[in-house]
């Protein structure tokens, strides 16, 4: 039942901002989801589907953005993709990589009627 | 035509406020605080058990322990001699949050508390979204479990700064291979530090304990 709690936090944080906006009921809203948070997306979409009615995001499509893992090697001073999960610099093999991007769980934007 | 509103907050900003909060308690009172994760059934309660019975006399500890359901973790750490124990639990959620941890350490005096440990539900996927205030995650796998752990569950190994491999005195009864495990663990986070513990023999559970008050002094200044 992850998908369901972060579901649920998304209509929270999104209805909060529109209070606080005052806008008019929301049509879309935009995630932004790194793979290394392990949520998939169509647990979530499914999740948000089942919470939204009844608010101001019951008309609302939930689409989301995959942001690919990123390493980077301070030795190297290169930033790289990370294929399969794996923190290994491709040039110079060091096992010692920060995470630059994959993470993200972030509500990019969302779009209200006119 | 729709008008879009850009938002850029995260999803998870409430429990990352609360997080935050926290972290600044555990900073002022300095306490060192560990969030341990794990599948079900690697260990998780039996290494807080055999770390009280070497710490209970040196440091004071305080530990929650979270299920879906029972108090039978934290009963387990009072009888071990767990004096600041709580129990959480979520009655459903398969992670602990920083609201459940906010309202648990209301129990406490935190000028009494060197060590903080979160004992969360047995499960490597949710919690790992979950910032609680920790200043690290520590990772118990088990040698019952598969050694290719790490790379199903790149979230959580890459999130740790720890990784304990218990149940060592099983080793040998199943295709789990020590070397394999580290190597693929090291690939995920090369950082991480290891420590390989039997609860039922007490092999290596000096080596954990001894890093642990050498963690709770550096967070003492």
């Amino acid at each position: 039942m992850h998908e369901l709690s972060i579901a649920s936090s998304v209509i929270e944080t999104v209805i909060k901002e529109v209070e606080k906006l005052k806008l008019k009921p929301v049509l879309k809203v935009c995630l932004r989801i790194g793979s290394l948070t392990d949520i998939v997306p169509d647990s979530l979409i499914f999740g948000f589907d089942s919470l939204k009615p009844d608010t101001i995001l019951s008309k609302a499509e939930l689409v989301i953005e995959t942001i690919t893992i990123k390493g980077y090697c301070p030795d190297c001073d290169i930033k790289f993709e990370i294929d399969n999960y794996i923190f290994v610099c491709p040039q110079c093999e060091s096992l010692l990589i920060e995470n630059k991007e994959g993470n993200e769980l972030d509500i990019a934007y969302i779009e209200v009627e006119d | 035509m729709p008008e879009k509103i850009s938002i850029e907050k995260k999803v998870l900003s409430e429990n990352d406020r609360l997080a935050g909060e926290l972290r600044e308690q555990f900073r002022k009172h300095k306490v060192f605080v560990i969030n341990l994760v794990s599948s079900p059934g690697s260990g998780k309660t039996s290494l807080l058990e055999k770390t009280l019975g070497k710490l209970k006399d040196d440091l004071k500890i305080a530990l929650v322990a979270g299920d879906v359901q029972t108090e039978n973790d934290a009963n387990r750490l009072i009888s071990a001699g767990g004096k600041f124990v709580r129990p959480i639990v979520t009655g459903g959620a398969c992670h602990l949050d920083a609201k459940m941890i906010s309202k648990s350490i209301k129990e406490f005096d935190l000028n009494e508390i060197d060590l903080f440990v979160i004992e969360n539900v047995g499960n490597l996927v949710c919690p790992s979204s979950y910032d609680l205030g920790e200043d690290m995650k520590v990772v118990l796998i088990s040698t019952t479990e598969g050694d290719d752990k790490p790379l199903k569950y790149p979230g959580m190994f890459r999130r740790s700064s720890v990784m304990v491999v218990n149940k060592i005195d099983l080793l040998g009864l199943s295709d789990f291979e020590l070397s394999k495990v580290k190597e693929n663990a090291a690939q995920i986070n090369g950082a991480l530090i290891v420590f390989e513990t039997s609860c039922r023999n007490g092999d290596g559970l000096d080596n954990w304990v001894n890093w642990l008050k050498e963690k709770v002094a550096d967070k003492k200044g």
